[in-house]
């Protein structure tokens, strides 16, 4: 193997998995320390630079940072980051004076975000403090979209949308038109905006396309228009025997709800298997523990009605089967239909994008599913001046996807409007140093705890269930806060290994916990893997190769599940071994080069 | 050294032996040597050896002297039975434990100061009258306690850190355990785990008086340039004898090698000791042989490593004493103490 380029700034990013796996790549490592230290604001700016919702998505998120984390190689269950974000927004306290400053002086652009969701307010977020004046445009008359509309108040509560869409909108820089729905983009267009921004969503329901469904629609809804219906106060109960039918989170969302609204007997019907399901794995939990059963492999056959009543649904039995190329199919397996009673059906059997106010001859090419044709990096579409981001670019997603994906945009547009180039993407912005202090000691806390994940405490369910607004997870409190930091494995201070000082004692070697150390004959990556120490078999994770040893052997370190305890360093004579803290900062708009923040 | 113990996590794909147990369930406290130490390498290649032979950790015990080489017992097999003896004096008590109780098998770690000056009579005797142990001196030519004055062991011509030569001749404690008949002698480096990890599980199946000199460079005092005892150096002198693999009840023989480039030993045991020949002319079981090659090769300059002679056919202590095969501890109080009629009968013998 060639040896291990650390410059690159890739190679050490992705041994912090968690960052890696954020779509926003927000410093996970950084800002949990700075918990464990009770700097908790400071903690929420780390997480508002790269996420912009630390407040939402401590309770939201989709946190692909958890299933990536290290921890959960080397022990049961991954660090609870989803979590401990939250720790941090509830601890705050102001940080009103963190925030960057909005400049008197404006630099003369005007950009427009249509959609007020989590994309649009990141790009006026991003681009407020260089001067910009942007418009942000929406149909509802408060801003947050999706998280403001879908998301269940029992899952987070409204202050918080308030909160941390006023950090944005409130401070200058930013102007909204609330309950000004864009019908035109060529009208908007006409306006003379220097740059669009669509933050549209995916605002249309999938229909449920079944014998029935017309005749007993006043009993039928569709899942995201029920839940906004639920959220603005205009719906407030529903039948006792509900079907919710669909497998992700807004299925979760629907059926949690409709128990707040007199369902009794809620029931989730999906067609594929549990394991299947687009839900995350916590949210099928809440709604098992909350007395909701999951039903599985059963499609949707026909709509059963009596005179216009909704009476219930036939549902047909299928199996996953696989075909010669493994691919799989859901086959009926020939068991007699079910039928399950019921009062109302909700349908969240998907979103689908939808731009009827954007004219076919405005400049913007769809592609063959509805969607805009954009570059993937830029998020420019065919028409320069007009950007897409969030669920309305590549189809739904959700909230960490769409900040991620504004970020970029505002990113594009800055370029775009200073006349460069918005393919020349700036690199992003690192900075390693040495955590040493002393021969024992580091910057940093090297111990590893040997705590399980700490379970976040909940509200209970004979009174959860009984207010649609009381928010069900209660949060860490600090102290348990803290026990859960120390789970951190801290993957940003970074094994770096200097081969030139190194006098192949095996001290390393011998005291690596988990076996990640290796002086070994070079060899291709594939047959090496298989001789190191402990087999590298975890092909995602990269090998980290230095050669230049004085007898002519490689250093291999797997980094699949160094504990980053810092002991190789210790036990280091020579110091060929350092702790060094990698920080990264994807690139955002800045208003100069040499400004510091 | 370092102020935290070593994470209990350990990699979630590590085998366990037949014994059920983990490579980290042979471990100890973590060291407290300096960093780099040789020694460690050592502790981490005895749990290495104690660990692929399946050895309950607790059918061990563990025996030291003084020194940095005597502290090492605490840093591995953390279950095993251990006493860390007055300074030199590691072979006569192990002996003692050995004749009370011949079930356990006996390790005794030393070093230079403590096998080559001071405990050098009690080192000599262990090996001619074939206490069935394995004696390990982790030898790195300096007093590193005392911060680094030359040993009986450092070569004539060696260079100190501040940069005295040392004038003596060094004793050779291989060729000496060859010479006062211990039936196992073998000498490697503690940078080389490969060569060193079948030496001590060899040595722990060897029934009798089996020796490891482990060369075991010291990081503090003891590895610059000009000094014999130096990471560099050694890597850059080892004249490996063989190539040992060791299989314990006849494990499968995958390796096929062309005629007359190995040697079968077969142990007491039944352990078999295959030895890839490195050499030409040694014969690893003839004494005279092992003896000319360790003289050869330094006078060449070289340091021998490898197994230098073993017998396979070893007479222990017990047997020539013609003691009682039972422990001791197992023994009740009418054979510990069989009465006056028996006291009289073996008086009765020597008159």
């Amino acid at each position: 193997m060639k040896p291990t380029d650390i410059t690159n700034p890739d190679y050490f990013h992705k041994v912090v998995d968690c960052q890696w796996a954020c779509p926003a790549h927000t410093p996970v490592p950084e800002y949990i320390r700075m918990i464990a230290a009770g700097r908790y604001a400071e903690a929420y700016m780390v997480n508002w630079q790269s996420n912009v919702f630390p407040g939402i998505l401590g309770r939201t998120c989709d946190r692909p940072c958890e299933p990536a984390c290290r921890r959960g190689r080397v022990e049961e269950e991954p660090v609870a980051i989803c979590r401990l974000k939250r720790v941090a927004a509830d601890n705050k306290g102001d940080v009103s004076h963190r925030m960057p400053v909005i400049p008197e002086t404006r630099n003369g652009k005007r950009i427009a975000c249509i959609g007020a969701g989590p994309a649009s307010l990141t790009v006026a977020r991003d681009l407020a403090p260089l001067g910009y004046e942007v418009h942000v445009f929406d149909g509802a008359a408060k801003a947050g979209g999706f998280i403001r509309q879908q998301i269940p108040r029992f899952r987070l509560p409204e202050e918080v949308i308030d909160e941390e869409c006023g950090y944005i909108l409130d401070r200058g820089g930013v102007v909204s038109h609330m309950n000004r729905r864009v019908d035109s983009l060529k009208g908007l267009l006409a306006e003379g905006y220097d740059a669009v921004f669509v933050g549209s969503g995916a605002p249309r329901g999938r229909e449920l396309d079944v014998p029935g469904r017309a005749e007993a629609s006043a009993n039928i809804h569709l899942g995201i228009d029920w839940l906004a219906s639920v959220s603005f106060g205009h719906v407030t109960s529903i039948g006792k025997r509900v079907i919710v039918l669909g497998g992700g989170n807004t299925a979760m969302d629907c059926c949690r709800s409709a128990r707040r609204l007199g369902g009794d007997e809620v029931k989730v019907v999906v067609r594929s298997g549990f394991e299947e399901m687009k839900a995350s794995p916590w949210e099928k939990v809440d709604a098992i523990n909350e007395g909701i059963p999951i039903l599985n492999f059963l499609v949707p056959k026909e709509v059963l009605h009596d005179n216009g009543r909704l009476t219930g649904m036939v549902f047909e039995k299928v199996a996953a089967q696989y075909d010669e190329k493994g691919r799989r199919a859901l086959k009926p397996t020939g068991e007699p239909d079910v039928i399950i009673e019921c009062d109302d059906v909700l349908v969240a059997i998907g979103q689908e994008n939808s731009f009827p106010w954007i004219e076919r001859d405005a400049g913007i090419e769809f592609d063959r599913w509805g969607l805009p044709v954009l570059d993937e990096a830029s998020f420019q579409s065919t028409l320069p001046n007009v950007f897409f981001g969030g669920d309305a670019a590549f189809g739904p997603k959700n909230i960490i996807w769409a900040v991620a994906h504004g970020h970029d945009a505002a990113l594009s547009i800055d370029l775009f409007c200073n006349g460069k180039d918005v393919k020349d993407r700036p690199s992003p912005e690192t900075r390693i140093a040495s955590q040493k202090m002393g021969i024992h000691e580091w910057a940093y806390d090297s111990e590893v705890s040997l705590d399980l994940r700490f379970k976040v405490p909940h509200l209970p369910t004979e009174t959860s269930l009984r207010d649609i607004t009381a928010e069900v997870e209660l949060g860490f409190d600090r102290q348990m806060a803290y026990a859960e930091t120390q789970r951190c494995l801290n993957c940003d201070v970074q094994t770096v290994f200097n081969a030139k000082t190194c006098i192949e004692c095996d001290a390393c070697v011998d005291i690596c916990p988990t076996d990640c150390i290796t002086f070994t004959e070079n060899g291709e990556e594939e047959e090496l893997r298989t001789r190191l120490k402990a087999p590298a078999v975890n092909t995602y994770q990269d090998l980290y190769v230095q050669d230049g040893l004085k007898t002519g052997r490689v250093m291999v370190k797997d980094e699949d599940v160094c504990l980053h305890c810092g002991l190789c360093a210790e036990r280091c004579p020579t110091g060929a071994w350092d702790m060094q803290k990698f920080l990264l900062e994807t690139a955002k708009p800045k208003a100069h080069a040499c400004h510091s923040r | 050294m370092t102020f935290l113990p070593k994470p209990k996590l350990h990699h979630p794909k590590l085998p366990t032996n037949t014994v059920g147990l983990t490579r980290r369930d042979y471990e100890g406290a973590i060291s407290t040597l300096c960093a780099g130490c040789g020694h460690d390498s050592i502790s981490a290649a005895i749990i290495q050896a104690c660990f692929n032979l399946a050895i309950p950790p607790h059918r061990i015990a563990k025996l030291s002297g003084i020194g940095c080489s005597s502290k090492t017992p605490t840093y591995f097999l953390g279950a095993a039975h251990g006493f860390n003896s007055v300074h030199g004096r590691m072979p006569s008590v192990l002996t003692g434990a050995y004749l009370a109780n011949r079930d356990l098998i006996y390790l005794g770690v030393s070093g230079d100061g403590d096998s080559a000056s001071i405990g050098f009579g009690q080192f000599a005797h262990s090996m001619r009258r074939g206490v069935n142990m394995t004696y390990i001196v982790e030898n790195n030519g300096v007093y590193g306690l005392t911060k680094g004055q030359f040993s009986a062991t450092s070569d004539k011509g060696s260079v100190a850190k501040k940069g005295a030569v040392n004038a003596d001749q060094p004793i050779d404690l291989a060729a000496i355990a060859v010479q006062l008949g211990a039936t196992f002698v073998a000498r490697s480096f503690s940078g080389d785990k490969e060569q060193l990890v079948p030496l001590i599980e060899a040595a722990l199946t060897h029934q009798g008086a089996a020796f490891i000199d482990v060369l075991s460079p010291c990081v503090a005092f003891n590895n610059h340039a000009g000094s014999t005892k130096s990471y560099d150096f050694i890597r850059e002198h080892n004249d490996a004898l063989n190539k040992l693999d060791i299989m314990v009840n006849r494990d499968a023989i995958t390796v096929s090698y062309a005629p007359g480039e190995v040697t079968d030993v077969m142990q007491h045991d039944g352990s078999v000791l295959r030895l890839r020949k490195l050499h030409e002319g040694h014969d690893p079981t003839d004494r005279a042989s092992a003896m000319h090659h360790i003289m050869e090769r330094k006078a060449a300059g070289e340091i021998v490593t490898g197994l230098i002679y073993v017998d396979p056919e070893p007479t222990a202590l017990h047997e020539s004493l013609g003691t009682v095969a039972a422990p001791l501890n197992a023994l009740g109080d009418s054979e510990l103490c069989p009465g006056v009629d028996a006291l009289a009968k073996v008086n009765a013998s020597l008159r």
